[in-house]
């Protein structure tokens, strides 16, 4: 059963409409990741979920349970906020245990409670202290200790990373991850970082403008967007988004790139991923959605079954990131970028021959963004 | 100063020098009615009508307090105005308890628990803190015959209640907009309601407004004279009314020592004791920081 299900959720301030028929299951264990630009709803969805927002029309089932008009705390579920939230005049021990006070827990479960949240976390030094006395990642592990105190039925998690620095966000990535496969709860993320997202989720919701625009599985989300937004939002650096005319080429198509040279590119479609609707798009402008890993040095292979096809370009900016290099090549109309070995010797101004995988390629409607293939 | 980085100019000095001496006459200038008033409070009548204003007392006396406190005359009455200063409690501790109480409640309410309106109704509450008291004796004196409540101190309580919720709504209203709405979700997600987020959430971090509203409050209603005047009887009246009645009740020798001893004792000391007790906890609680999520 699910443990989760949004069904058909609108919510309106006013003449504004922030969520447009949102409709999400997920099942019980299940590590759902809504992500999106800032403004596109999945906070108000979060909300929506925690019963602190009512929504306009649609209902909510937590277990099976219609929970649409119950207060928060009839919802049985737990949040960390982006902000911790942690109550200033109580000290971490009382944050912890407050949720449980409230729900007129015997005050024996309640040390218990604290004990094993305090275990799991490893903040029994902090327990006496006050959350102003706190390192951010410290109040960070507290405000996950606050909702695991409680047993929910699912866990609501707002942002709860965004305030860490870099290395200690990356670090408590790791442990929610960890978290999530030891207990196997259930768990609304929320979150405007893709690689959070693709780390973290069992599934994937990317929303814009109120609406989800792809609900599925980490790999599917990365490999197999279905429009333009979704493809460039997840991946960093995004995907090249390379303008090209569709042809046709013996049995099947090719990918014609313009550059001022004459020199145009052309790169064959895989045969195997021919689509019903390409043949409309026959000498039509086309958008080819190409990752920076679907490049690489002439001289590795990709892949047994892809042997990749050739393309020359002009390296103008060299990044190295220490695990590889980021190439920035200008071709046709636009810059793209490619990801290849921290081994490659290239100089800006050099040419350099790539190998393309197009078996991972998508192309994309120049007009709707929508996928066709 | 230690820890300013300047260049000790002769002119730097100078300027330096000319500073202090102005901030220092400013402060005498401030301070020069009450030395004068303690001063004079406690000087035997003798030496005020022979002495100038501000020579010191030669033979200092307790007499005039003892006298302001329990015998000097308030209109037909010979009692001082010892009983009229707790009447004045009796009025100032409800009226800034009840205000107090009540514009937490509604800073909280018009804060975290926003409603259709509530901008409205904030806006409509602050229009209190503008109008003239003098506008409302009429309306309020009817107000109050209707509630039976003429005359009386609880009356009295009641209008000072009234005026002063406008002003106590506004500081906890300004201190609450302050604190993270998400500490309110969480507290609704952990299983409590309305008065219980108010209790054991926003209260232990409402110290220094508390404090701020309760000075204000007691200053306030302590200092009041025209609701006093107005809305009480000569058992109920504040010791403001009775101070008034005292420095113009003429009976042979304008009794300046005792006029004294009676305004110390209700203009400054009261009103000073709580700022100096509550100042004190006032900054406390503001470097205790535990606001700060």
């Amino acid at each position: 059963m699910a443990a989760l299900e949004i069904h058909n959720v609108r919510k309106e301030f006013g003449n504004e409409r922030v969520l447009k028929d949102v409709s999400i299951s997920i099942d019980s264990g299940e590590f759902l990741i809504l992500v999106g630009p800032s403004g596109c709803g999945k906070s108000t969805l979060m909300n929506a979920i925690a019963g602190l927002e009512p929504v306009t029309s649609g209902n909510i089932y937590i277990d099976g349970e219609d929970v649409t008009w119950r207060t928060p705390a009839e919802r049985d579920i737990a949040m960390v906020f982006q902000s911790y939230a942690l109550y200033p005049s109580m000290t971490v021990r009382q944050n912890i245990s407050f949720g449980l006070e409230m729900r007129k827990v015997p005050k024996a479960e309640r040390v218990a409670a604290v004990e094993r949240v305090a275990d799991l976390l490893q903040i029994f030094p902090l327990l006496e202290r006050k959350p102003a006395q706190l390192s951010g990642g410290q109040r960070q592990r507290v405000a996950m200790g606050r909702a695991l105190a409680r047993e929910p039925k699912v866990y609501l998690f707002d942002e709860p990373l965004s305030n860490l620095d870099a290395k200690l966000r990356v670090d408590m990535r790791t442990e929610i991850k960890k978290l999530h496969q030891r207990l196997g709860t259930t768990i609304v993320y929320v979150t405007h970082d893709q690689v959070e997202a693709m780390t973290l989720a069992d599934c994937i919701a990317v929303m814009r403008d109120g609406h989800i625009l792809q609900l599925g599985s980490p790999d599917e989300v990365y490999n197999n967007p279905v429009d333009m937004f979704v493809a460039g939002f997840m991946g960093s650096p995004s995907m090249n988004f390379i303008r090209a005319t569709l042809e046709a080429a013996g049995d099947g198509y090719a990918l014609r790139i313009a550059t001022p040279d004459e020199d145009n590119v052309l790169l064959p479609w895989p045969s195997e991923r021919n689509a019903a609707g390409l043949v409309e798009q026959l000498n039509k402008p086309i958008i080819l959605g190409l990752r920076p890993e679907h490049f690489s040095e002439e001289d590795v292979r990709l892949s047994e079954q892809a042997e990749g096809t050739l393309m020359e370009a002009k390296v103008s900016v060299v990044e190295p990131t220490g695990a590889d290099i980021l190439l920035r090549l200008p071709l046709g109309e636009q810059e793209i970028t490619a990801r290849v070995g921290p081994k490659c010797a290239i100089a800006p101004g050099e040419r350099l021959s790539l190998r393309v995988d197009m078996a991972r390629a998508v192309l994309f409607d120049a007009e709707t963004e929508k996928r066709l293939a | 100063m230690a820890n300013v980085i300047r260049r000790q100019t002769p002119a730097a000095r100078l300027l330096r020098a000319v500073l202090y001496s102005v901030l220092i006459i400013a402060g005498l200038f401030y301070i020069l009615p009450l030395v004068v008033m303690l001063m004079t409070s406690i000087k035997p009548l003798s030496e005020i009508s022979a002495g100038t204003l501000l020579s010191l007392p030669q033979n200092p006396t307790l007499e005039p307090w003892t006298k302001a406190w329990g015998e000097a005359c308030t209109g037909m009455r010979c009692e001082g105005v010892g009983g009229y200063f707790w009447n004045s409690f009796a009025i100032v501790i409800p009226a800034v308890l009840i205000s107090t109480t009540v514009g937490a409640l509604n800073g909280y309410a018009l804060t975290k628990w926003r409603f259709k309106g509530s901008e409205l109704v904030f806006a409509l509450m602050l229009f209190g803190c503008f109008i003239p008291f003098q506008v409302v004796l009429l309306p309020m004196a009817q107000t109050l015959g209707w509630l039976g409540l003429s005359s009386s101190r609880a009356g009295l309580i009641l209008v000072h209640v009234v005026f002063g919720i406008a002003f106590t709504t506004l500081f906890f209203r300004n201190f609450y907009v302050g604190i993270p709405n998400e500490l309110v979700s969480a507290a609704k997600l952990d299983g409590a309601g309305f008065f219980r987020i108010f209790w054991r959430i926003l209260l232990p971090v409402s110290a220094p407004i508390i404090v701020v509203s309760v000075i204000w409050q007691f200053t306030q209603i302590w200092n009041d004279f025209l609701f006093g005047v107005a809305f009480s009887a000569h058992n109920t009246q504040p010791v403001t009314v009775a101070l008034n009645n005292l420095v113009n009740t003429s009976t042979g020798v304008r009794e300046y020592n005792v006029d004294m001893a009676a305004a110390m004792m209700i203009a400054a000391l009261p009103t000073l004791l709580v700022y100096v007790l509550a100042g004190k906890y006032f900054v406390r609680g503001l470097t205790a920081g535990s606001v700060k999520g």
